[in-house]
């Protein structure tokens, strides 16, 4: 049963990007082929942990090893596998290795070659590991990881200002969402002891935990998903995180990062069905976000941006049907919200990851983000057009792509509330209208930029392989979650008990005429020209700037959060700069001056001090260097009379003689010693010529 | 000043080592001090009689007088330059040399004056010699001093070896 | 006995003055014997007046004799080689180890 050995599917691109920094980062393509290799053999497992996980009819495989088993609190390591994880990791490794096998191309001549495969490597190894937690802690872990790497992959070319300013908004307003996810983790484990997800439900089964608790630890913990999933408010930094590499977009959009938001919601699910508060939270959330993204869209001219703003559209949808389950499973309703949700989010991965692995093949071409710079380009890139354009159709739930049926679950899921129903269509159309619109700018129509348009070629195969491949799954991926069929999607992946969709004709009809019109719409609009866009844009202008400008978020933010922050931060480097620096150079300065008078103290007293004992005895040794005449005789000499004078003194001492004589010898001794060292000098005045040692 | 009972001979060996003493120290010729240095080793042998140490006067005879001062006389005959008796034979230390031999003495006689007055005195003995000392003092020399014997024929030894070597001309 | 040991007094004085004061170095060497043979009376005085029967004192100055005489081999060699060497035996000649 290779389930048991799940946990090395996240530890194989991390063994990848061991092997690449450390001996492979030399070798560029070695690097690059080791890299696919790896997320190649967590794709296979992955594929066989979903077969295995099938022949188990979705039952859950949870293995552990407890590090922190405490009476009232464990902290584990582990591996969860059921059904929603054996489908991340599929959605995860598919688009990761398309990702990867792509990137070969659109990083080619890249400087950093090899650290771009290094950091999806890890990036993958941290969502990886994200999917098969079977904890929160484990989860908030990789979770961080996943932001982290993010960081790196958004920055990784930070030569560009703006390149860096976004991996940075990205990581801070992220950051402001796992600090909630934080206290919503801290709450868990004070008031469930464990953080296991199972221990954690049971709990909330019990009964045993306060409804408000239970609401807040889901509110908190919704925030995490908040920042990840770029939900409003904190959705400000994906737009800008186009500016990392276009594989990366696809990367974080499809399948990782904001994956990783919604995946937690629907992993703690059986928390957010404690709490319909917290749930409507969810929801309504997803509903602002979805549609404040989707307008937005609409007036965007970037490409990567519309596609952006897309994702954060998507990534509401799946939220807000999410939120809307445990609405309505709180309220023992019955919804098939959760199916919706995760079915969307597996269908969702292929072709928003088509789509901007088509981008990324766009811009190659034409070295362009702007759409008004394009056009026509479907007659010089046919492959990266078709592909593209299913992929358009498919989020924009045209029959029978793998967007219809996800995106009509979402619909069924909203159903039953107006507000959410009359929101989810009029996004479904804004989406239809906002896919196409971006189309026929860049495939039809006439080129309006002739330079680029003659610049323009098809990428190279291991760049369209991938997006043929994606493409073939934007068409089939939802067929998995036909309505139709008993044993499908929904009886795999579900919360609680099963859901058997059933086929709803009259929501299928709406919503497919919604998805046509749209596109209709931006056929007249931007093909045809029958509808003007420019005269559109004039007519309602207010709502075009607002919408232009993103609703002006980043400004808001910018005035209400930024400034102060700066302000504050320009007081303290004020402070810093006058009043700490003050003190910190005061005291140099002080130190200096110390050190000032020490050296003098130093250069003039105690130096004087050795340089004069010094001087001192080469006095004395210049007077004492007389005695050395060299001559043996003269110091046998000078022996005998310290000879004699110890003897006088050994008289004196046992006092066998005292008196006038003894003076007198003394005395003469004396005067003898005297002239023995006067006459020394004059030995060496009489030999200095001759003397042959001397300095 | 009183030396005691000591008898002519003792004052005559006395004199003559006196003055051949001084003789050795003053004369110019140097051959002249070595003659002198034979006579004054003579008296001392004669000394040496009158305290009892027969052996000791033979061996002063044969070994100084027969041995070592020859040996000073063929130094001298090998080194000097006998013609150049008027240099001076003392050098610039002599009148200070002079004084401190003197204080020596004067210094030295106080302290054996007072010494002997204090304890040698008590000590001195009456009796003779034995007759025989030759006798014992051969015994001791091969048996109680055998070892310093055998330490002292190695020493003269390794004073003719190394005499050989040091005077041996280096390409002979 | 004190007569003795003031002639052995008187005996070293004189052999030390020539000591210190030969230019010749065999003069210096034969004041040397002077002064051993002052110790030698000194030995064999007391020998004979204070420890008559170990004989001590005679065997003392029988060794200073013999070490006296490999004492003048050696410093006669030196003397030799001296000659040889600075053409002169005079001590203030060779007088290279002053200032």
């Amino acid at each position: 049963m290779i389930t048991k050995f799940a946990f090395l599917i996240p530890l194989l691109p991390l063994f990848g990007f061991v092997m690449i920094v450390f001996f492979l980062r030399w070798k560029e393509r070695l690097s690059a082929v080791f890299s696919i290799m790896t997320i190649l053999a967590a794709w296979v497992m992955s594929v066989i942990v979903l077969i295995e996980t099938l022949a188990r009819h979705g039952e859950a495989y949870e293995a552990f090893y407890k590090f922190v088993d405490l009476p009232r609190f464990i902290l584990e390591i582990g591996i969860l596998i059921d059904p929603l994880t054996a489908v991340m990791l599929i959605v995860v490794t598919t688009v990761g290795a398309c990702v990867e096998i792509y990137s070969v191309g659109y990083m080619h001549n890249d400087p950093r070659f090899s650290r771009f495969f290094a950091y999806l490597s890890l990036f993958l190894f941290s969502m990886l590991g994200l999917v098969v937690a079977n904890n929160f802690f484990m989860i908030f872990i990789f979770w961080e990881l996943v932001g982290l790497t993010s960081y790196l992959l958004i920055g990784f070319w930070f030569e560009k200002k703006s390149a860096a300013d976004a991996c940075k908004k990205a990581f801070i307003t992220t950051r402001m969402g796992d600090l909630g996810f934080l206290v919503g983790l801290f709450m868990i484990a004070f008031y469930f002891g464990t953080f296991n997800y199972g221990g954690v439900f049971a709990k909330v089964g019990e009964g045993v935990i306060p409804a408000g608790i239970i609401t807040a630890a889901s509110i908190f913990v919704f925030c995490g998903a908040v920042g990840k999933s770029a939900q409003w408010p904190l959705h400000v930094w994906l737009p800008d995180a186009m500016e990392g590499p276009t594989p990366v977009s696809a990367l974080i959009h499809a399948a990782t990062m904001v994956a990783a938001g919604v995946y937690l919601v629907a992993r703690s699910m059986s928390l957010f069905v404690g709490s319909a508060e917290a749930s409507l939270v969810v929801a309504i959330i997803g509903l602002i976000t979805s549609f404040m993204a989707a307008s937005i869209g609409l007036v965007q001219n970037d490409i990567k941006r519309v596609l952006a703003y897309s994702t954060v559209s998507q990534l509401g949808y799946m939220i807000m049907a999410l939120g809307l389950y445990g609405y309505d499973t709180a309220q023992h309703g019955h919804s098939p919200g959760f199916y919706a949700g995760t079915f969307h989010l597996y269908t969702h991965a292929f072709f928003k990851g088509l789509l901007f692995l088509g981008a990324g093949s766009v811009i190659h071409a034409v070295h362009t983000n702007d759409i008004q710079e394009m056009g026509g380009l479907v007659r010089k890139m046919k492959t990266t057009a078709i592909t593209f354009m299913i992929a358009s159709l498919s989020i924009a739930g045209i029959f029978p792509l793998a967007g219809f049926w996800s995106k009509d679950e979402i619909v069924a899921a909203a159903s039953h509330h107006p507000i959410f129903l009359v929101g989810t269509l009029g996004i479904a159309f804004m989406t239809a209208f906002y896919m196409w619109r971006l189309c026929f700018l860049t495939f039809w129509g006439e080129p309006r930029d002739q330079h680029r348009y003659d610049h323009a070629h098809e990428s190279p195969k291991n760049m369209t392989y991938p997006l043929v491949f994606l493409a073939v799954m934007s068409v089939i991926a939802g067929w998995v979650g036909l309505p139709w069929l008993h044993q499908g999607f929904a009886s795999f992946v579900y919360h609680g008990e099963a859901y058997h969709p059933h086929a709803n004709y009259l929501l299928m009809g709406i919503s497919l005429i919604v998805g046509l019109s749209g596109i209709y719409l931006a056929y007249l609009m931007y093909y045809k020209k029958s509808i003007s866009a420019e005269a559109m844009a004039e007519r309602f202008r207010p709502i075009y700037k607002l919408l232009y400008n993103k609703y002006y978020f980043d400004e808001i933010y910018h005035a209400v959060l930024i400034r102060p922050v700066l302000a504050v931060a320009d007081f303290m480097w004020t402070f810093d700069a006058r009043v700490v620096d003050g003190l910190v150079n005061g005291t140099g300065w002080l130190t200096i001056k110390w050190s000032d008078i020490k050296l003098w103290f130093d250069t003039w007293i105690v130096d004087g001090a050795v340089n004069g004992s010094g001087w001192l005895v080469r006095q004395g040794a210049n007077i004492l260097r007389f005695l050395q005449t060299g001559s043996m005789q003269f110091y046998a000499l000078f022996i005998l009379v310290v000879l004699i004078v110890f003897g006088v003194f050994k008289l004196e001492a046992t006092a066998v003689l005292v008196g006038w004589p003894f003076v007198s010898i003394i005395f003469v001794l004396g005067v003898t010693l005297l002239w023995l060292f006067t006459r020394s000098a004059f030995v060496r005045g009489r030999n200095g010529g001759q003397t042959k040692s001397e300095e | 000043m009183a030396v005691g009972d000591v008898g002519i001979v003792f004052w005559i060996l006395s004199v003559a080592i006196i003055v051949s003493a001084c003789m050795v120290v003053s004369l110019r010729n140097i051959f002249h001090c070595a003659l002198a240095l034979i006579l004054c080793l003579f008296a001392v042998a004669g000394i040496f009689i009158l305290l009892g140490a027969e052996f000791l006067a033979a061996a002063q005879v044969l070994i100084y007088v027969g041995a070592v001062a020859i040996l000073m006389i063929f130094a001298i005959m090998l080194t000097s330059n006998l013609a150049a008796k008027k240099i001076t034979q003392t050098n610039e230390n002599a009148l200070v040399g002079l004084l401190v031999c003197v204080f020596f003495t004067l210094v030295g006689w106080v302290l054996l004056k007072k010494t002997y007055e204090g304890i040698w005195s008590h000590l001195e003995l009456a009796r003779p010699l034995p007759s025989d000392n030759i006798l014992t003092l051969g015994k001791y020399l091969m048996t109680q001093y055998a070892l310093p014997f055998e330490v002292v024929s190695i020493l003269l030894l390794a004073a003719m070896i190394g005499a050989i070597v040091l005077a041996r001309k280096e390409n002979a | 006995m004190l007569a003795y040991l003031v002639l052995a007094l008187v005996l070293f004085s004189i052999g030390l003055f020539g000591v210190l004061t030969r230019r010749n170095t065999i003069g210096i060497l034969m004041s040397l014997e002077l002064m051993f043979n002052a110790v030698n009376i000194n030995f064999v005085v007391f020998n004979k007046f204070v420890a008559t029967s170990a004989l001590v004192g005679q065997m003392f100055a029988i060794f200073i004799v013999v070490v006296a005489a490999a004492e003048a081999v050696a410093g006669l060699a030196i003397v030799l080689l001296l000659y040889r060497n600075w053409q002169g035996i005079d001590t203030d000649n060779d007088s290279v180890m002053k200032w």
